[in-house]
């Protein structure tokens, strides 16, 4: 009798992820590529779909003349203020309620009522309040950031675990050393999530806001563009704020790995 | 210092508002320099006691005192938890200042003290690593260090080494002898290990199963330094036996029980 030995094999191979990280690359340089062929053959008009090259042209002559800036200016003072005044707010009050019983009784029945109304619709609102120059814009892009902070701030507290708490307080911890030492650094990584989300819905409510009643920035650039029919500085608009979109997440996620060390350690 | 404990009772309020008794007129006191360990079934109370003692938890009858305390701006106590309970967010250094900060302790004179205890608990080489990169043994370290950098004049321990593989365990509880030889702290030690307890302690309190209730005090006459050759010692094995007889129909029915632990 011959006897057949069979080795054990590896059945979960299937389930391994595989990286293919030139793929990756491929696909984005191919996106472009396609684009730029199908505008200079001629196929779709340039006036609705101006090529790569010519927007990156027209993307240089705007940033020689000085143009684009005046238009990324007033955007980004707009987003840094209520983003700023939105994300304060959000995570004092999140974190207050998290912590007070008597605070989230009082609040968040206030947040969940307010919290589906779409900022934008508040804008004429905010118009009427404020009057029609910068205010209503900060205001309607710190209303979208306050939310999610708020509720992400209020979840990370929340969340903390009670065992720390107390062993702050065995060794002596009060209120505020509790609030400082535990609940802030356990919020910390939920606060973080909030700030990536809250800089979406403010790059959004920028843009909304701009197109509604201003005459700068850059939502106003696209929409003027398009009035005046230069497609090619109307894509210019939407690439300044593609990459802001995506800055914005990387200083973020940057800023969370130095605030955040013990995460990425 | 001594910790004196009389008639201390403790009833929770569970779930079902159904009311639950965890202590039960509890009188024992501790002396100075002495090592009590407190064994019990689960379900005995014992982590609720040492969560009265550390100030955690207010008792529903009875009392703790502290002889000789007259300031109560600091707690006398420090504990030293099951679960590590270390800031995960502090490096080994920033866990064990934790107390001198609530303390007030000037930052320079803190360090100095925490890297004493790195020295004492044998994490020297670890100071700026964070718990997360610890082992489990030497993030227990980590939570005996912190306990003992504030000084505390009597150590609570609720199940320190009850989550480590048994030769860890094994380990530092050696090397928690040699600390206690060397610093004479009162401690207070919860275990559920009946060995454990009999091998470290002066004394082995001994509660039963809910209401928790204190059996007897068993006096361990082991000489001291304790090592680990006294293990198979029959002193060690007859105390061992007598305690096991004492709580081993209250552990069978907590193995029955739906509430379990």
């Amino acid at each position: 009798m011959t006897e057949q030995r069979v080795p054990v094999e590896d059945r979960t191979r299937f389930l391994e992820r595989k990286e293919f990280k030139t793929a990756r690359v491929l696909s984005l340089i191919g996106l472009v590529f396609l684009w730029e062929l199908l505008a200079r053959i001629g196929w779709v008009p340039r006036l609705f779909l101006p090529a790569p090259s010519a927007v990156v042209g027209e993307a240089v002559e705007m940033v020689a003349s000085g143009e684009l800036f005046r238009y990324l200016g007033s955007s980004l003072l707009r987003l840094a203020l209520g983003f700023a005044i939105g994300a304060l707010a959000g995570i004092v009050v999140g974190m207050a309620v998290g912590f007070s019983s008597l605070a989230e009784a009082v609040v968040m029945p206030v947040i969940a009522a307010t919290f589906p109304i779409p900022k934008i619709a508040l804008l004429p609102l905010l118009i009427l309040w404020l009057g029609i120059g910068e205010p209503p814009k900060v205001a309607v892009i710190a209303l979208g950031v306050f939310f999610p902070m708020a509720i992400n701030s209020f979840t990370g507290v929340r969340n903390a675990d009670p065992l720390l708490a107390r062993a702050a307080v065995s060794f002596g911890a009060g209120r505020w050393s509790v609030i400082r030492k535990v609940m802030l650094p356990s919020a910390l990584p939920m606060i973080f999530a909030g700030l990536k989300l809250g800089a979406g819905t403010a790059l959004l409510l920028l843009v909304a806001a701009e197109m509604i009643g201003a005459e700068s920035g850059i939502g106003f650039l696209i929409l003027h563009a398009q009035n005046i029919m230069e497609t090619t500085k109307l894509m210019v608009g939407i690439v300044v704020l593609s990459l802001l979109g995506v800055f914005s997440h990387w200083f973020l996620t940057w800023l969370e790995r130095v605030a955040v060390p013990w995460k990425h350690t | 210092m001594r910790v004196v404990i009389e008639r201390l009772s403790k009833t929770y309020q569970d779930r079902s508002g159904q009311s639950v008794e965890a202590l039960q007129s509890i009188d024992l006191s501790v002396e100075e320099e002495e090592f009590l360990a407190i064994v019990g079934p689960s379900g005995c109370g014992k982590s609720t006691l040492l969560n009265i003692i550390a100030g955690l938890l207010t008792p529903s009858e009875g009392d703790v005192f502290f002889d000789g305390l007259r300031d109560g701006s600091h707690p006398p106590t420090a504990m030293v938890f099951q679960e590590f309970a270390l800031f995960p967010w502090r490096t080994v250094l920033g866990n064990i200042e934790f107390g001198l900060e609530e303390r007030g302790v000037a930052a320079g004179e803190r360090h100095e003290r925490a890297m004493r205890l790195v020295e004492l608990v044998g994490l020297a080489g670890f100071e700026e690593k964070y718990p997360h990169q610890l082992s489990g043994g030497m993030r227990q370290r980590v939570g005996i260090a912190r306990a003992l950098a504030v000084d505390p004049a009597v150590l609570l321990m609720d199940e320190p080494f009850s989550a480590l593989d048994a030769q860890t365990r094994q380990l530092l509880q050696i090397e928690l002898l040699a600390i206690w030889e060397r610093t004479r702290k009162t401690i207070l030690y919860v275990t559920h290990n009946i060995q454990e307890a009999v091998f470290m302690a002066d004394r082995v309190a001994v509660l039963s199963r809910r209401p928790g209730r204190l059996i007897a005090v068993v006096p361990v006459e082991l000489k001291r330094p304790r090592s680990e050759t006294m293990l198979g010692d029959a002193r060690f094995l007859q105390t061992v036996d007598l305690i096991w007889g004492l709580i081993k129909a209250d552990a069978e029915k907590a193995l029955v029980s739906p509430e379990g632990g």
